[in-house]
């Protein structure tokens, strides 16, 4: 037995049906996305800070691409990436709506927010993709 | 200033500042500059994907002074974001709500954030520096 418009894969309850939609009816899509991907960042950043930590001792540069061309270590550093900068793109579109309050500003900097986050992001996913296969 | 002097609401210069105000606004800072520490490890695995060169370059610049003050800075900015991300999970699922709740849980972050700080660096002098 289903509750129509339960949609548990997405975490949201009917509730939004009840009370005629919202205003923008995504707010609560973008508070549960913080969150998901601030748990998965929790995980991820425990592990991050050892592979530094293993980095950092390794010192030279051929030791330092050996380690990421471990397959476990490039997926952990590719995830780690993605979440990361699509929790700060979260993060400081909030602060952008919080703080700037000229109409073109703000729809200027949350583009340059989402191009930057995006670019860089996939600049780092091709990075260390490169050095996993040794190209 | 508006012509008529109607009474304004209380901004933020008139409250007293409480622990967990002064945790809120550093959050948020905390993640801008995260935020920006992200491109600096995007820029280092650029370098180690680029070849020796670059990625000593990358390296000098780490351990430089204003690298170490950056890092160093960036360190304790994750481990308190981390921690106090931990915290507002528990109050998203409607626990630590209560006043001493929330100021014991401030002061926990704020220990937390210091004591894996400080492990961390010490880990790095342990194994001789970031250079």
């Amino acid at each position: 037995m289903s509750t129509p418009g339960m949609d548990r894969a997405n975490l949201r309850t009917p509730l939004k049906e009840v009370r005629g939609l919202g205003s923008a009816k995504s707010g609560t899509r973008h508070f549960i996305v913080q969150r998901v991907t601030g748990i998965a960042l929790a995980l991820l950043t425990i592990w991050i800070v050892g592979f530094v930590l293993t980095l950092v001792h390794a010192g030279d540069y051929l030791h330092a691409r050996e380690l990421l061309r471990h397959t476990f270590a490039a997926v952990w550093l590719i995830a780690f990436i993605v979440m990361a900068f699509w929790h700060a793109q979260l993060g400081l579109q909030v602060v952008i709506e919080d703080y700037v309050h000229t109409s073109w500003l703000e729809m200027l900097s949350q583009i340059a927010v989402k191009f930057v986050c995006a670019g860089a992001a996939l600049t780092g996913v091709v990075a260390v993709i490169r050095i996993a296969i040794g190209a | 200033m508006p012509q008529n002097a109607r009474p304004l609401s209380p901004h933020l210069q008139v409250y007293r500042w409480p622990l967990s105000m002064a945790l809120s606004i550093l959050h948020r800072a905390t993640g801008i500059a995260l935020a920006i520490g992200l491109l600096l490890v995007v820029w280092l695995l650029l370098s180690l994907a680029s070849g020796p060169e670059s990625y000593a370059v990358a390296r000098a610049f780490c351990a430089s002074w204003l690298g170490l003050a950056l890092l160093f800075a960036w360190s304790w900015a994750l481990f308190f974001h981390l921690c106090n991300g931990v915290r507002h999970l528990f109050w998203d699922v409607g626990a630590g709500f209560a006043k001493a709740q929330a100021q014991r849980s401030a002061f926990v972050v704020v220990a937390a954030s210091l004591l894996l700080t400080a492990l961390v660096w010490i880990c790095v002098i342990a194994q001789g520096g970031v250079a």
